[in-house]
């Protein structure tokens, strides 16, 4: 289950989650790969958290789900980010940079 | 707004959650089987390639709940399971369940009950009145004057067409009288209303219609009348033709034009009233006199209402500036008189002052009955927590999460709070009716309703006590349940008698709160049962076992013409009834409910202030009050036959009044000025009470009856027979003067002192039985503890027998655990008491808050219920056999 990698930031999924979809619509394992394929495989996503973050973004209207058809002709369920799901994911983005900019500034310090 | 959303979206989740769930099922399935595909696209047997999907996703079922928890509204949907676990669990331990239910009905139903009384009785008295939260009642003082004032009809009528911030003032005067119907004739209570009084109201009568707007001024010019819809049904049989038909009142003929609505019952908390007559008709029912175009006369009572959004300061500020404008305008009579508003609860004129004390004191003791109650529960659960830990522990090795188990214990606290809060409003609602019991009624046919109301705010309050209470009573020992340590949990507890872990420790300190809250209900009621007790045998300054009896002349239709020599007659007669010492007439009897007359007096001599007003209340009584009364003439003479019209004006004064206008020199043949007429004065009269017994002593005068003639007097014999033996030689004497009257049942003054005390009754009353429950709940509480503490020490207690400590020993052992937890819990309670005891001061009567008799009784009661409560678990404990105990 991956333990040797870096365990992710807590509460950094929904951010990596809404940008896995920005262009495409994808199915849940096909998030995770994207997650990790755009980490240089440093990140990975452990499918137990996977889900329940799923379901929490779409109940929160920032993604839809819809029943689809995956390139091997297998029945998956894809998700889409909507409108609001754009404009949260901007958000999260900047206060990220916020964040990260104070951490790493700390860290330089002497 | 996602927050909403989302909040939405597990709300629909729970209605579709088999729907849901089948879906995530498939999602997973979907996702394990595109995962195990890659693994065989990447050179695994099938076999290999699923268990590695399945190892590479995770636990399945930990992962469909957590994203359960996402999607469905998951806490509603453990609710429910808990509720329903909680219900199974209360049952498979009855006997827990309803000891627990029982002693939060007792806690929970005493506060609904009380609350009830005063949702009904000072919040919202008037059933069917729209708008109460913007009704106040009119508080007329006078500088100087202690108390309620009142207002006369000009007064009225200048602050109605003065004021702009108020819907409407109405007139509302209790009066009494006589209604015959058919050969029944009873008591019955009236009031004399102002013409818009219905509409003001918004009541609207079932059957005819409210007074007209002309139909309140007049000179006795509009006998009409409105009658309750319980005079209707009892005394008209609930006639379908009523309207139109005529009922004598007091003499007069009325015309009845409307019929109340049945739940109306007036505007005069206390008293359910028969039938209004609109102003005009005052003189007819009072018996002091035409009063509607004096300005000093000042007999109304009333209320307003103000308009939407108007505040109480602002109205109170448009009065203000009234009375200084008539101040200026009328010197004469309105020097110092002011009028504003009062909240219905402090009403000044009706039941509500003496009510508010009594209930807000009753209110907090039915609280700490409910913390008490809450303790005796919260230590129930701890108890049960023990049987239960095998449960727990297994709940938390299955992976539980220490906040469910607190939500679940919880959940089953909140059960059985909801079901004794069902338990607890319907002991509200029997009771509603309670306090009437201890109100007597003051006449046969008058009829006194002192009804609770439970209505949405009392429910809603309910509802808060009960979480309140769940959360009081489930914290403690949930969270002590959680804390369950595994690996330790089979170890059994080590509480000794002596020492105590931290649960034990816990329960003492629940034992602590109720018996020091159980002190302070103990010092509280002593002091109210001692000063019930003092005021009883306090002497009012005169006989209480003078008899009263006469006839209602007023009500019959007499005149003063008629009504001098029947009197005249009477007393002539009853002075020669055996037995009889001596007997007299007074207008009013003492402590009664009637209002003594009061006027503007001038004193020979004095110099008033430039801001005093000297109206003083006097009474007109006959010949012989003072020796029928028993009360002693300090200075002078008392009262003669000979002082009647003829004769020169007199009056008698008490000691207050001839110290405080004569400053130690002799009044006798001083002189008065009452009524523009010179009264000089030929005695001075001891002090009594004269309205109750907690009255300060104030200055009073006396004036013959013969000079001062009303219809309406009261006769009072001095005999040493009983009010039954005299009974038929009274009717005889009444009925040999005119055969169609009725004579006044003779009884006692005792009797009327009686009804003036029952609020110090009431109050110690309902703190008595309270003050009981609460002790009995915190008995049980000690007691539960102490055998607790016995069971759990079984080994220790052996150990110590069979290493020779005696019976006595054992005994001694156990109790003196027990007395030093109820010794710390009385010094808590009498440092409590100490200061709120002081809250108590207008029901105290002669009793320092801070009585040692109260607080000696509290600490003896108290002593000898916790001794009890120890001794018997104690006699257990020295009971086990060594070796049994040894051998555990």
């Amino acid at each position: 289950m991956g333990k040797q990698k870096p365990d992710l930031v807590y509460g950094t999924l929904d951010m990596l989650i809404l940008k896995a979809l920005q262009y495409d619509p994808r199915h849940g394992l096909a998030v995770a790969d994207r997650i990790q394929q755009m980490s240089k495989e440093i990140l990975r996503v452990e499918q137990g958290s996977l889900y329940p973050a799923l379901y929490r973004l779409e109940a929160q209207g920032w993604i839809k789900a819809e029943w689809g058809t995956s390139d091997n002709n297998r029945k998956a369920r894809y998700y889409t980010l909507t409108a609001a799901g754009r404009k949260q994911l901007l958000a999260e983005r900047e206060h990220w940079a916020r964040i990260t900019k104070g951490i790493n500034l700390v860290l330089a310090g002497a | 707004m996602p927050r909403f959303r989302a909040w939405l979206s597990r709300l629909v989740g729970l209605f579709q959650k088999n729907k849901r769930d089948e879906e995530m099922n498939a999602e997973m399935q979907a996702h394990l089987d595109l995962l195990t595909q890659r693994k065989i696209e990447e050179g695994m047997e099938p076999g290999a390639a699923r268990a590695a999907a399945r190892r590479e996703f995770g636990g399945l079922e930990q992962i469909k709940e957590a994203a359960r928890e996402e999607r469905v509204w998951l806490s509603a949907d453990q609710f429910w399971q808990d509720l329903r676990f909680g219900a199974r669990m209360l049952l498979r331990s009855p006997g827990f369940s309803i000891l627990a239910i029982l002693c939060l009905t007792l806690g929970i139903g005493t506060n609904a009950a009380v609350l009830s009384w005063i949702e009904g009785i000072l919040i919202r008295p008037y059933p069917l009145v729209a708008h109460q939260d913007r009704m106040f009642a009119l508080n007329a003082t006078t500088r100087g004057v202690t108390g309620y004032t009142g207002l006369s009809f000009p007064e009225f009528f200048d602050y109605e067409k003065n004021s702009t911030l108020f819907e409407s003032f109405i007139v509302d005067r209790i009066m009494g009288t006589t209604l015959s119907v058919g050969d029944r004739a009873e008591r019955a209570s009236g009031g004399i209303v102002s013409a818009n009084y219905f509409d003001a109201l918004g009541v609207r009568p079932i059957l005819g219609r409210g007074f007209r707007p002309e139909e309140g001024t007049g000179r006795n010019a509009h006998p009409v009348t409105v009658i309750s819809y319980r005079t209707w049904q009892e005394r008209y049989g609930g006639d379908p033709n009523i309207i139109g038909r005529t009922q004598i009142l007091n003499g007069i003929q009325h015309t009845i034009v409307g019929v109340a609505p049945e739940k109306f019952h007036g505007t005069f908390i206390g008293y359910s009233f028969t039938f209004w007559v609109p102003t005009s008709m005052q003189e007819a029912f009072d018996t002091t006199g035409y009063k509607l175009e004096d300005r000093s006369a000042r007999w109304i009572e009333g209320y307003a209402f103000l308009k939407t959004g108007v505040t109480r300061q602002q109205a109170d500020a448009e009065l203000h500036s009234i009375s200084q404008r008539l101040e200026k305008d009328y010197p004469e009579t309105n020097r110092g008189h002011d009028l504003a508003l009062s909240p219905l609860w402090k009403t000044p004129f009706n039941q509500a002052g003496n009510m508010t004390a009594t209930l807000g004191i009753t209110m907090v003791v039915v609280f700490f009955v409910l913390l008490i109650a809450c303790a005796n529960v919260s230590n129930l659960l701890l108890a049960r927590s023990l049987l239960r830990r095998h449960e727990m522990t297994m709940r938390l090795a299955l992976g539980a999460g220490r906040r469910r188990l607190i939500k679940q214990l919880f959940t089953e606290g909140l059960l059985l709070a909801l079901i004794a809060a069902v338990g607890g409003i319907a002991v509200a609602y029997w009771s509603r009716n309670a306090l009437v019991l201890a109100f007597p009624s003051p006449a046969a046919g008058i009829v006194i309703d002192l009804p609770g109301q439970i209505d949405w705010r009392v429910l809603l309050v309910s509802v808060a006590m009960c979480i309140g209470a769940t959360m009081l009573f489930a914290l403690v020992p949930a969270i002590q349940a959680s804390h369950v340590d595994l690996s330790g949990a089979l170890k059994t507890e080590g509480a000794g008698v002596v020492g105590g872990s931290g649960r034990s420790r816990l329960r003492s300190g629940l034992v602590l709160v109720q018996v020091s809250l159980s002190f302070v209900l103990l010092a509280g009621t002593g002091l109210l049962l001692q000063s019930l007790l003092r005021m009883q045998n306090a002497s009012p300054g005169f006989s209480t076992d003078v008899i009263v009896s006469g006839a209602d002349l007023f009500s019959a239709g007499y005149n003063v013409e008629r009504a001098k020599p029947f009197y005249t007659q009477l007393l002539d007669r009853v002075r020669e009834i055996p037995g009889v010492e001596s007997a007299t007439l007074a207008r009013l009897i003492p402590f009664s409910y009637g209002v003594f007359s009061s006027a503007p007096l001038e004193i020979d001599g004095y110099q008033r202030a430039p801001e005093e007003q000297l109206n003083l209340s006097y009474i007109e009584v006959a010949d012989d009050y003072f020796k029928t009364l028993g009360i002693p003439i300090a200075a002078g003479r008392e009262f003669q036959r000979t002082d009647d019209e003829n004769a020169l004006p007199v009056t008698v004064i008490n000691e207050t009044m001839a110290a405080k206008y004569w400053q130690g020199k002799d009044p006798i043949g001083q002189r008065v000025k009452l009524k523009d007429r010179w009264l000089q004065i030929v005695g001075v009269a001891k002090n009594v009470n004269y309205e109750s017994k907690l009255e300060p002593p104030r200055s009073f005068f006396y004036v013959p009856v013969r000079q001062n003639f009303l219809v309406s007097n009261n006769l009072l014999i001095r005999t040493r027979e009983t009010p039954g033996a005299i009974r038929s030689a009274l009717a005889h004497e009444v009925q040999a003067l005119d055969p169609t009257l009725a004579p006044i049942a003779p009884f006692r003054v005792q009797e009327q002192v009686d009804r003036k005390g029952y609020t110090q009754r009431l109050a110690a009353t309902l703190v008595a039985i309270f003050g009981g429950m609460a002790l009995f709940l915190a008995a049980i509480g000690l007691y539960a503890v102490m055998s607790y503490a016995v069971s759990q020490s079984t080994r220790e207690l052996g150990l110590r027998m069979a290493l020779g400590a005696s019976v006595k020993d054992l005994l001694g052992l156990v109790i003196s655990r027990g007395m030093r937890l109820t010794i710390a819990g009385i010094i808590i309670g009498a440092i409590a008491a100490l200061t709120l005891t002081r809250l108590m001061g207008d029901l105290l009567y002669q009793v320092s808050p801070r009585d040692p008799l109260a607080f000696g009784f509290a600490l003896a009661v108290m002593i000898a219920v916790a001794f009890i409560a120890c001794f018997l678990p104690a006699r257990r404990a020295a009971r086990i056999d060594p070796v049994i105990a040894l051998r555990m």
